[in-house]
């Protein structure tokens, strides 16, 4: 599914928050439909790096560029390049004054991407890619946590973006729900879309991941495919990681 | 007490239909002072944080028959003198009708007490509307932003529209202060009630009476208001 195209290009990040210093110096590329997961015991900083890859942080020093667009640049249209990378969060986020079918035509008919009929068809046509087809009219607050996060996958796809960011996208969920959420991302990963993931779920990294990254104080520690940074770490702080979590 | 109100009551029912005009009209334009204001106060730009809070720090630390005074007596004497000193100085013949037409510049009660009220109230409904703003979850502006939207799309859209739920009982609250504030303005001579139910009192010289009549006409607006206000409020709860 890999191509050569270079999707998310980050190059001597570096992210403070204050004196802290949570991204020392990350640089990695992408490429167009690779599914790449970010490990890391918390603080160091794999939500940082998926958070700076669309600006919701700001980065300190260093480049991004997506999809050709150096979104680190100031006199780039942040909002007009974050249309092309879709975010899901821990929490969800849903609009809580908005039902599933008005949170998935906000952004497409706001930014006049298209028609309101049309951003409804193809709502309606992302809630049955997410099973989620009988929910329409419902509220956030009337779904679980995994129908919300499935809401929210299809909320972000309805913008047809060309990057995915997965920001612990289950660990706010009831352990039965994971599997529904994780489902719907191996399908999305199936059909060729780019994801960058941060997740606790080993078991998702080890089946889905074309690449993992194992991060840790700021640094990439060690990465590669699932069987060797999973199966065969070389780092110590990596084999500590998993020891603590398989 | 039955002729008082017989005699007057034409005269007390003019001054409610004053006192609710200007507690509306301020009302109005304290929503638009107040969420202008809070947009500076929740904004990420430190200059416009600035603004926002000299005003509300400055309005909330003067009191409100002050501020009325400074508005009806203080700004036509200070328009005044600076229309004079343009008559007096080489720049009548260029700005000559503008002196004088700062020299003649005079405020009606309605007009001073608006501002006054209006401008005080607006400092408090900013309070509230940034407190209804700041609980909102920080997710939600996240989400909007994450897909496209910008700023003021996002607080349009997404913000404010679960903001005002919260602030609804807050704002009715502060109508009902806003409402008892009208009493103040019977010092610059507008002709609503306490101004009116001092007129009665001083050509009776009933004051029992007259302020008892005031008394429960304002008990009778205010009560309504907040039962309606309760109702509100417990629909909304239900939603």
């Amino acid at each position: 599914m890999t191509s050569d195209k270079v999707m998310v290009h980050v190059d001597h990040l570096k992210k403070n928050f204050g004196a802290l210093e949570v991204l020392k110096d990350i640089s990695v590329d992408i490429h167009e439909g690779e599914v790449v997961v970010l490990l890391g015991p918390s603080g160091s900083g794999k939500s940082t790096l998926l958070r700076c890859i669309n600006q919701l942080e700001e980065a300190t020093a260093g480049t991004i560029v997506v999809d050709g667009i150096e979104i680190t640049d100031k006199h780039t249209d942040i909002n007009k390049a974050r249309e092309n990378i879709g975010m899901v969060f821990q929490h969800f986020n849903l609009f809580n004054n908005k039902n599933v079918l008005e949170n998935i035509t906000l952004a497409p008919t706001t930014l006049k991407k298209c028609t309101v009929e049309e951003a409804k068809t193809r709502a309606k046509k992302l809630l049955d890619r997410v099973g989620l087809a009988d929910k329409s009219e419902a509220y956030p607050s009337q779904l679980s946590g995994g129908q919300k996060q499935r809401v929210a996958i299809a909320r972000s796809l309805a913008m047809e973006p060309d990057v995915m960011l997965f920001d612990e996208p289950t660990s706010a969920l009831d352990p039965e729900m994971v599997g529904e959420v994780l489902d719907v991302m191996k399908e999305l990963a199936k059909g060729g879309m780019t994801m960058i993931v941060v997740t606790h779920e080993i078991g998702f990294a080890r089946e889905v991941a074309d690449r993992i990254i194992f991060m840790d104080g700021g640094y990439i520690v060690e990465q590669g495919t699932p069987d060797e940074v999973i199966n065969n770490p070389k780092e110590k702080r990596t084999i500590d990681f998993l020891n603590k979590v398989l | 007490m039955i002729k008082l109100i017989q005699t007057y009551s034409p005269m007390i029912l003019g001054a409610l239909g004053n006192t609710v005009l200007l507690c509306l009209l301020s009302l109005c334009i304290a929503m638009v002072i107040g969420l202008l204001v809070a947009l500076l106060n929740v904004s990420r730009n430190r200059v416009c944080n600035f603004f926002g809070t000299v005003y509300v720090d400055a309005i909330r630390g003067v009191p409100l028959i002050v501020l009325a005074y400074f508005i009806y007596f203080g700004l036509p004497a200070g328009v005044k003198s600076i229309g004079q000193g343009i008559l007096n100085s080489g720049l009548s013949g260029v700005m000559g009708g503008f002196g004088t037409s700062c020299v003649n510049f005079r405020l009606s009660a309605i007009q001073a007490g608006t501002a006054a009220l209006s401008m005080n109230c607006g400092a408090y409904m900013a309070e509230i509307i940034r407190a209804g703003i700041e609980s909102v979850d920080r997710g939600q502006m996240e989400a909007s932003r994450a897909l496209g939207l910008n700023y003021s799309q996002s607080m349009r859209l997404v913000i404010l529209p679960q903001a005002i739920k919260t602030m609804i009982p807050s704002i009715i609250n502060q109508f009902i202060i806003t409402l008892k504030d009208t009493s103040i303005l019977s010092v610059i001579g507008f002709a609503e009630l306490t101004n009116v139910g001092k007129t009665i009192a001083g050509n009776t010289f009933k004051s029992l009476e007259a302020w008892t009549i005031i008394g429960i006409v304002y008990m009778i607006v205010i009560i309504t208001l907040s039962k309606v206000a309760k109702r509100i409020e417990r629909r909304l709860k239900n939603d």
